[in-house]
């Protein structure tokens, strides 16, 4: 079975396995305890970049998950700088993104003495990855790197921690290679729902009269975005978006509904409150997307098909639940689903999305003010929505999903369960140097650009060529704007005293750009799209502008603040 | 669906087979604490299979919630089996030892109870006794109810350990038999 190898130290043998594992670039920051790893490191043919701190090699990692599909690596070393990793490997466990991280860990006789940076990182991070390993034993190395990037990338994806003691990185041993399948004897990722349930679903599809069907990031993990969209126009359905299921149905496609939940359009939303069957693929209705679960979707029967059981009748109860990679349920699925003409259902929904268009921000005209959603609908449309955009956390995010109208699959990267400000830079780092040809985009607050900037540093270092568009309002705007609906404007904390953008670019040896009024927007995005190296455009924007329409936290789904029309109104579906 | 009255709680006992291996009985209780479900009782010990343990857990929880502790312990890499012992027929007992005052005038009379209980007493001092019973916790609670009057001095409980009864094994489904928790006389007394 296993191929006859030689005698290797435990660091070759990490950097043989990756290289075998198909890995050609990590990110990575080098410490006294994998220090035996990185000194390995030059006799392999694996790109390392350097990053400024190990909480970005994470959300490189994961970029480069998200906008490639393959595993992610992250490499650290003991202490502090597996600590510092937390964020970014919770980040990518909430969104089920395939990363791999190496950490160094001391020396296996000091184990457990609280030795010089030693943290016990496999318990810090049990809880926030899907697997971890300890490997103390040079042995170990190569089948635990091989065992780690399958659990990893099987089933529902996940952030998987592989943290190496120094003397098993010291020592020496055969390094033997089995390339078969992993076999083990507690992971089933392969499971597959009864004939009987599938039956149930086929029935409920075929008889529904106002069907919708929701896209999560599951839609893409599975590679199912055609058989997604072969349903949707057999049988007629519109589809509604998680803000991870953005890009895996095309936004212009005459099916798409859009984003559902909190931000969602208000179209959307009525649409699930009078639907009466909800399609759920790949998505776990979080509570952004429910809003209140006791009054959510209240006429709709539920099909709820996930990788994951555990998801199921978890947040809300579901009438069937077919377990299985999505794709394979679909292939099942597919024959049985009979041609439907649902034109009534998809007019009632168009009558409201022409009501909202008239409220819409595009329409509104040019006052002297910059509006984040200009901004945004220009790089879109100057991109012809063909960009990879990684978007942060916050106001910008939530317009991002608006009005940049993603057609591809992997097209929008972006911190959706964890919500972690400071994803955006080192995300879009990675997601360049996972698709080179693609043009990368990176939209992102003053807020959530402040706490990993220091990248700027590492895409200098290593050449790397993306547009950063900072929406700068002066305040963390979607704290501000909870604080202006639910806390009567007390503004505690949220105004916000940034750099000069411009300049701070500068001094990283990138270009920098500030712009503050709306006919400096296409030139200036132009100019960044032309630059050979990275641009940094800082867009100072309304600074009390509001992200509509908003569903309270808790609220429910049909009980929308909408877009004032002129003034503020607070109206619920009924009226 | 929503309207409905919700679920009942009641205790499930969940039987884990895992692999044995260091840190997954953390691993185990740490799903349990992160899901936000309290462990009433977990006994972990060794199979009649080389390398699996099998746990005993047993948790206040309504149908819903049972499930997705199954679920949610299948997801975790080690776990081998998950079987939810609850409302099947199975023999459940929990181990006690119980330290009671006795003095040389109340020694007979708590010798009487224990025999009574089919509990044994192991462990004789002058003026206390150890005894050992196994049963039901129902059972030991109820021997711990004659005894507290005596003076329960100290007391260590093994929690509750559960198998499916008749010849299936725990991963099957119940072919009939006792009802799960029935009184049963057929207590054994281990050493």
């Amino acid at each position: 079975m296993g191929s006859i190898g030689s005698i290797r130290t435990g660091a070759q043998m990490l950097w043989e396995s990756l290289v075998r594992e198909g890995v050609s670039t990590v990110f990575g920051y080098p410490g006294g305890a994998i220090l035996p790893a990185y000194d390995a490191l030059l006799e392999y043919p694996i790109r390392h970049v350097l990053v400024r701190h190990e909480q970005g090699a994470t959300h490189m990692a994961d970029g480069y998950a998200r906008a490639s599909g393959e595993v992610g690596v992250a490499v650290a070393t003991s202490g502090p700088g597996a600590t510092n990793m937390v964020t970014g490997i919770a980040t990518a466990m909430l969104d089920s993104s395939p990363i791999v991280c190496i950490t160094g860990q001391v020396g296996s006789k000091v184990l457990g003495s609280d030795a010089f940076q030693e943290t016990d990182v496999t318990g810090v991070t049990l809880p926030i990855t899907k697997h971890n390993y300890l490997v103390s034993d040079v042995s170990e190395v190569a089948p635990t790197i091989h065992e780690a990037f399958y659990v990893a990338r099987s089933g529902r994806p996940g952030p998987v921690l592989v943290d190496i003691t120094k003397d098993a990185q010291q020592s020496s041993g055969e390094f033997v290679w089995d390339p078969s399948p992993v076999r083990l004897p507690g992971y089933r990722p392969d499971l597959r729902a009864s004939d009987a349930e599938y039956q149930q679903a086929v029935e409920l599809i075929n008889n529904a009269k106002r069907p919708i069907i929701f896209a999560g990031h599951g839609v893409m993990l599975s590679g199912a975005t055609d058989l997604v969209r072969e349903l949707a126009e057999r049988a007629n359905i519109p589809i509604a978006m998680t803000l991870l299921g953005i890009g895996s149905f095309p936004a212009l496609h005459p099916l798409n509904l859009g984003m559902m939940g909190m931000h969602g359009e208000a179209w959307v939303n009525q649409a699930i409150q009078e639907a009466d069957l909800l399609l759920a693929f790949g998505m776990r209705f979080d509570d952004r997307v429910t809003g209140n679960v006791k009054t959510y979707a209240p006429n709709a029967r539920k099909i709820h098909i996930d990788i994951d059981p555990a998801e199921f009748n978890k947040n809300v109860i579901v009438d069937v639940a077919l377990a299985g990679d999505l794709s394979a349920v679909l292939r099942d699925l597919l024959p049985k689903i009979e041609r439907g003409d649902r034109s009534g259902w998809l007019a009632t929904i168009a009558e409201v999305k022409g009501d909202s268009a008239v409220r819409d921000v595009q329409n509104i005209p040019d006052s002297g003010h910059l509006y984040a959603a200009h901004v945004i609908n220009d790089i879109w449309r100057l991109t012809d929505g063909q960009a990879v955009v990684v978007t942060d956390v916050g106001q910008h995010q939530m317009w991002e999903a608006q009005y940049y109208h993603h057609q591809e699959p992997r097209s929008l990267i972006t911190s959706g369960g964890l919500g972690t400000m400071g994803f955006a830079l080192p995300a879009a780092i990675g997601a360049k140097l996972a698709r080179p040809d693609a043009e990368v985009w990176v939209i992102v607050g003053d807020g959530g650009f402040q706490m990993t900037m220091c990248e700027l540093a590492t895409i200098a270092q290593e050449k790397i060529k993306i547009n950063v568009a900072i929406i700068n309002n002066g305040y963390l705007g979607m704290v501000r704007q909870w604080q202006e609906f639910f806390y009567e404007r007390r503004y505690a904390a949220t105004p916000l005293l940034s750099p000069d953008f411009a300049k701070l670019a500068d001094a990283f040896g990138l270009r920098g750009a500030t712009v503050s009024l709306r006919p400096d927007v296409v030139p200036t995005i132009e100019m960044a799209r032309a630059a050979p190296g990275t641009v940094v455009i800082n867009f100072k924007v309304e600074q009390e502008d509001t992200v509509y329409p908003m569903v309270p936290a808790g609220a429910d789904l049909h009980a929308m603040i909408r877009r004032p029309s002129p003034s503020p109104i607070v109206e619920t579906a009924d009226d | 669906m929503w309207g409905a009255a919700p679920p009942k709680k009641m205790r499930h006992t969940f039987v884990v087979h895992v692999e044995d291996k260091p840190g997954v009985l953390n691993r185990v209780a740490s799903l349990f604490r992160r899901r936000a479900f309290n462990i009433e009782s977990l006994t972990v010990g060794h199979t009649e299979t080389d390398g699996v343990s099998r746990m005993t857990i047993v948790v206040n929880t309504d149908v819903n919630g049972a499930r997705r502790i199954e679920a949610n312990l299948y997801k975790l890499v080690n776990v081998l089996r998950v079987t939810d012992l609850t409302g099947q027929a199975a023999v459940i007992r929990d181990l006690t030892l119980i330290r009671v005052a006795a003095s040389h005038e109340t020694r007979t009379h708590v010798m009487q109870l224990v025999d009574t209980f089919r509990a044994r007493v192991v462990d004789v001092a002058p003026d206390s006794l150890i005894i050992e019973a196994t049963g039901t916790e129902e059972k030991v609670d109820g021997l711990l109810r004659v005894l507290r009057p005596f003076g329960v001095l100290e007391m260590v409980r093994t929690g509750r350990v559960a198998m499916a009864r008749g010849r299936q094994s725990v991963a099957t489904e119940p072919t009939g038999g006792a009802p799960a928790d029935a009184p049963d006389d057929n207590v054994s007394h281990s050493v």
